[in-house]
């Protein structure tokens, strides 16, 4: 299926009505922007309330439903709200660093957007390496986070930025290695490629169905993991554990400034949804995409279904999870992820060199997967019980180890 | 576009007026990084000439490298510089001089070396405007075969490199 992208139609149709070419480039990419930027930017609004209601169903709450039809204002009100707030500057702060960080983080992930197919044709830029530059953009916001904790002048927002450079550098490492396997199986790193190769043709119609989530769960559940710290999400949202670090690296932002790092992190938890979508749930693809005039809006309305209901699932985890320890989250991300990965990695090359038929090579990469996440979840729950077994002890006075048993039985006075 | 003493300008197109753009931010932030009086503000301007030189390898084409330079330099490098300069607390408070007692040496040092790139960039077999040049998936599929064919060693001794500074920082780090 040949698609023809956005910009080189409207372009083609403005040169047409007797633009000069570049003059046609420049303002079909300008409006195109400024139309992505804006959604971008409103469509927070919607992930906010979207997040209140889940968590308010979840804890037996209502929720907002005040301002306007089942408090869908409600945001806008917040936003109002926090405009109207003094802008304090702590006392001695790095002025460049203190003031670039908020816009720095919500621009890392605004360029984000740029790459991400929406539907049939219509992406930012369909970049030759989209899967690199997703990867690439994160140090932008980790380098804001950064900026934010030493600007601030202040220990605790200092440590807690440490801590996001911590989280965000070591579970960049698994999310690089999960996208390195739709890499090399794919062949690709453009994301309208990648999303192509996920149809599924039976009988010459597009059922669109060949996820490759289906095909390597385990590099999907792995992405899906440090997509959950790369944004800050519970169960790896002691960045900002109230009881330990007051507010994280933010602490000393108010207004505006502060409203700019909860946009972000609510539109960066999206990206990452909308970049799992695209991997490994087959993006745009979905039944009778492939017909003319309707499938690019039946592809938008399956990408936004899906990159929503990842985002309610996040919202779901968000709700129903405890917070980690900070040991337990390097410990979760070096010591199984990143071993996991690799295991994966090696099983699939493998597997893509044996001279066997493409549908058996899925087969074979299935099994792998599945395979590698037996193992690692004996090996965990191995860990597990040991621990289990070792806490116990230590809790126990030493001159009654192993005789707790006994006194439970009644048989020890 | 002709100026009043008759010297003939020529009007720069689209492109040439973004790269001018894009190389004078770069200049200006490599100034930054050593005639700023902060250390951090050195570091924070690095990062930008980092950006700066990966939005001059778009230009070139060579988006694999744009990216692959955000992700090394900006995400690893300009990190590690910023946390080894938080570390020196001392050096972060007290206003430094960007200038010591060895500036003449160094910026002769810096004149020549900038003699020796301008000789090396003159003398350099650029491709012609027009010419065929390898670009997108196919130069990624090349960069990646040179890798494991001709530059195969260089690449090991590389990857065994990182895996000793791997296990040298663990060693230090570790709990005795």
């Amino acid at each position: 299926m040949q698609v023809t992208q956005w910009s080189e139609a409207l372009s083609s149709w403005l040169m047409g009505l007797g633009l000069p070419g570049w003059a046609a480039i420049f303002l079909v990419y300008a409006v195109g922007s400024f139309i992505l930027i804006n959604y971008g930017m409103l469509s927070v609004l919607l992930l906010i309330w979207i997040t209140r209601k889940a968590i308010s169903r979840i804890q037996d709450r209502i929720g907002p439903n005040r301002v306007g039809k089942y408090g869908l204002l409600q945001t806008v009100a917040d936003a109002a709200k926090l405009l109207s707030k003094e802008d304090i500057t702590p006392y001695e702060a790095d002025k460049i660093a203190y003031n670039l960080s908020p816009v720095l983080s919500v621009f890392g992930v605004l360029m984000l957007l740029a790459v991400i197919p929406f539907a049939p044709g219509l992406t930012g830029v369909d970049l030759n390496v989209a899967a690199l530059y997703v990867v690439a953009l994160g140090s932008i916001g980790i380098m804001a986070a950064l900026m934010a904790g030493w600007g601030s002048n202040n220990k605790y927002a200092l440590l807690a930025g440490f801590r996001v450079v911590a989280q965000l550098l070591s579970y960049e490492i698994p999310l690089v290695l999960a996208i390195l396997t739709v890499v090399l199986l794919t062949g690709s790193m453009r994301f309208g490629q990648i999303v192509e190769l996920q149809s599924l043709h039976i009988g010459g119609f597009n059922l669109g169905l060949g996820w490759l989530g289906i095909v390597m769960p385990g590099a999907l559940i792995v992405f899906f993991v440090s997509s959950l710290a790369e944004a800050e999400l519970t169960p790896f949202d002691l960045l900002e554990a109230e009881s330990e670090l007051i507010a994280g690296f933010h602490i000393e932002y108010s207004g505006m400034k502060f409203a700019m790092f909860f946009l972000a992190q609510f539109l960066n938890a999206w990206i990452l949804a909308a970049v799992a979508v695209t991997l490994f749930l087959g993006g745009w693809q979905g039944p009778g995409v492939g017909l003319p005039v309707i499938g690019p809006l039946l592809g938008l309305g399956y990408f936004m279904i899906k990159v929503y209901g990842i985002y309610v699932l996040q919202q779901w985890i968000r709700g129903t999870f405890p917070r980690i320890r900070i040991d337990q989250m390097m410990y979760f991300a070096w010591k199984v992820l990143v071993p996991l990965m690799i295991g994966l990695i090696v099983a699939q090359a493998i597997i893509q060199k044996l001279p066997t038929p493409v549908a058996v090579q899925y087969v074979l990469i299935f099994i792998a997967n599945v395979g590698v996440m037996a193992v690692v979840a004996y090996v965990l729950q191995k860990y597990f019980r040991e621990e289990q077994m070792r806490t116990k002890r230590s809790f126990e006075p030493s001159s009654l180890i192993g005789s707790m048993q006994v006194s439970e039985k009644g048989t020890m006075y | 576009m002709q100026l009043p003493l008759g010297i003939e300008v020529p009007i720069p197109t689209f492109e040439q007026f973004v790269f001018i753009q894009v190389a004078l931010l770069t200049a200006v932030a490599g100034l930054a990084v050593v005639m700023s009086r902060n250390l951090f503000h050195s570091a924070l301007a690095l990062t930008l000439t980092f950006f700066g030189v990966a939005g001059v390898y778009v230009f070139l084409e060579a988006e694999f490298l744009a990216v692959s330079q955000v992700l090394v330099y900006v995400g690893a490098i300009a990190m590690l510089i910023a946390f080894a300069i938080m570390l020196t607390r001392s050096m972060m408070y007290g206003r430094t001089s960007p200038l010591n007692n060895q500036w003449g040496k160094s910026s002769l040092f810096a004149f020549l070396f900038f003699i020796g790139l301008l000789a090396f960039a003159r003398a350099t077999p650029w491709p012609a405007p027009g010419e065929e040049v390898i670009a997108d998936e196919a130069l990624i599929g090349a960069l990646g075969r040179e890798f494991v064919t001709t530059y195969v060693i260089a690449f090991e001794v590389l990857g065994l490199l990182l895996l000793l500074a791997l296990v040298g920082a663990v060693m230090l780090a570790r709990d005795r």
